[in-house]
């Protein structure tokens, strides 16, 4: 099948500087803010949004977290579930800005899933969800406070977004 | 996978995969609210024709991990005292909406019987002298995590002693070790050992003192009392003076080395020294991990859908 590149290695470093100071301007600076990636595909932009929020304000670390919600999902049963890596979040999320992270947002069942199991690591003051790509097609009401690109999809496309780019296929 | 009857069902590749899933688990388990929603609106039917403490209880912690209902059918105040048949018992219990069954019966092959009347998974937890797939499972899983050998057992010197003949543990213990690559060597007196070892992969000793230094694990099993009636051995004492772990060969293990007993045990008897004062001992280790094992064969057989990837490769 045809495959089209739309972001480039260098478009996916300007999207994670830009939504990097976005989450310090919205956040008042990063006082309280952790990182969650989602496995598997946001544990990388968890990884590299955590490197460019150093660079940004070096006296405030932000941990970095990462959740697998395979116990958690709706379809539990109905298709196969391998997890990923096993759940290693290092920090006390009570009280804290949770930023969860994924490469794609496509229908949002990943993301209530991973709100689900945050619950039983404690009570986050507030949860706000960054995606390098929104392929749209939600089907629940979830939305990303900062997102990479929007990208118009059709639904049997697949879409993949790493730090070398996001290619559709 | 539909089943879990016998380490013979699984590959080397799927015990590895159990292993990992069961990595999950223990994260779940360590997690301040140790219960995820994975098998919400399953059940759970504990089967128990045979005495259990640690089994029934670790199967039943493992399903409500997982959300699972639970049902236990006390054998004891049942039917089956009023001349039900096992057929019948199952066929009823079944018609009441049942997800999986988890079996513990005196005769061997009962698990894989029951498989026939019902449409539910059928876990065995122990038949006669056949199979315990999890106890081997969970000691897999004890002894890569102890001894952090997360890819095989290539190398690893294992020692099963004690009454062999009559454990389903050691059966399934043997294949799964071996499976994943480790030596195993039985030890016991020839009144304990199976009439053959054919097609058993071990060595066989009966010089215990001989081995200890050079091993990695000595699994100690219980000395059924009841073998005693049996004049299969002369007495405990001679037996705990072959073959126990006293203070002395506990001496002479390499500092490494781990000590396992599938419970409940004999102190005085196979284990003379306190496992608390031993540092090797990862007895309760076993005890916990047997927990996480048991929510990643529930999880597999119920939560992977038809398509799951464990045990389609034996």
């Amino acid at each position: 099948m045809a495959q089209r590149t739309v972001l480039s290695a260098d478009d996916i470093r300007r999207a994670l500087t830009r939504i990097a100071h976005e989450i310090v301007e919205r956040n008042h600076g990063l006082d309280g803010v952790v990182l969650v990636g989602l496995q598997r595909g946001g544990v990388w932009v968890a990884d590299a949004l955590g490197e460019v929020l150093h660079g940004i304000d070096p006296e405030h670390p932000v941990p970095v977290g990462s959740l697998d919600v395979s116990f958690h999902r709706d379809d539990v049963g109905i298709r196969p579930i391998v997890p990923g890596s096993v759940t290693d979040i290092p920090m006390s999320l009570d009280g804290a800005t949770v930023v969860l992270t994924d490469d794609v947002l496509f229908t949002g069942r990943t993301v209530r899933a991973a709100l689900e199991a945050l619950n039983e690591y404690g009570r986050p003051r507030a949860v706000q969800l960054a995606v390098i790509v929104d392929r749209g097609h939600r089907e629940l009401p979830i939305r990303p406070d900062y997102v990479g690109k929007n990208l118009p999809t059709s639904r049997d496309e697949n879409v993949s977004a790493t730090s070398e780019g996001v290619v559709i296929r | 996978m539909k089943h879990l009857l016998s380490i013979e069902d699984l590959s080397a590749t799927d015990i590895h995969k159990m292993l990992e899933l069961t990595d999950h688990m223990a994260e779940v388990s360590s997690r301040p609210i140790p219960k995820v929603p994975a098998l919400r609106g399953k059940n759970v039917v504990s089967l128990f024709f045979e005495d259990s403490t640690r089994t029934r209880t670790s199967f039943d912690t493992a399903a409500k991990r997982l959300s699972a209902d639970t049902m236990n059918f006390a054998v004891s105040s049942s039917s089956v005292n009023k001349g039900e048949s096992l057929r019948d018992t199952i066929e009823t219990i079944t018609a009441m909406g049942v997800d999986a069954f988890v079996v513990r019966h005196k005769s061997s092959g009962a698990p894989q019987m029951i498989t026939r009347w019902t449409n539910a998974s059928i876990v065995n937890a122990g038949d006669g002298w056949h199979q315990h797939p999890t106890q081997a499972l969970l000691d897999c899983y004890t002894i890569r995590t102890g001894l952090n050998r997360r890819d095989s057992f290539e190398g690893l010197r294992i020692a099963i002693v004690g009454d062999i003949k009559h454990s389903r543990v050691a059966r399934s213990d043997v294949q799964a070790f071996t499976k994943l690559g480790a030596h195993v060597t039985l030890v016991a007196p020839p009144t304990l050992l199976p009439p053959s070892l054919e097609g058993w992969p071990v060595d066989v000793s009966h010089d215990l003192d001989a081995l200890l230094p050079d091993l990695d694990v000595l699994y100690l099993l219980r000395v059924q009392r009841e073998r005693m009636d049996d004049a299969l051995l002369p007495s405990l004492a001679e037996y705990s003076a072959l073959y126990g772990l006293t203070h002395a060969r506990a001496a002479r293990l390499a500092p490494h080395a781990l000590v396992m007993h599938p419970g409940p045990m004999n102190r005085g008897v196979e284990i003379v020294v306190d496992p608390a004062e031993l540092p090797g001992s990862v007895i309760l280790q076993q005890v916990t991990n047997g927990v996480a094992v048991r929510m990643a064969v529930l999880f597999t057989l119920l939560g992977s859908g038809s398509a799951s990837s464990i045990g389609e490769s034996a």
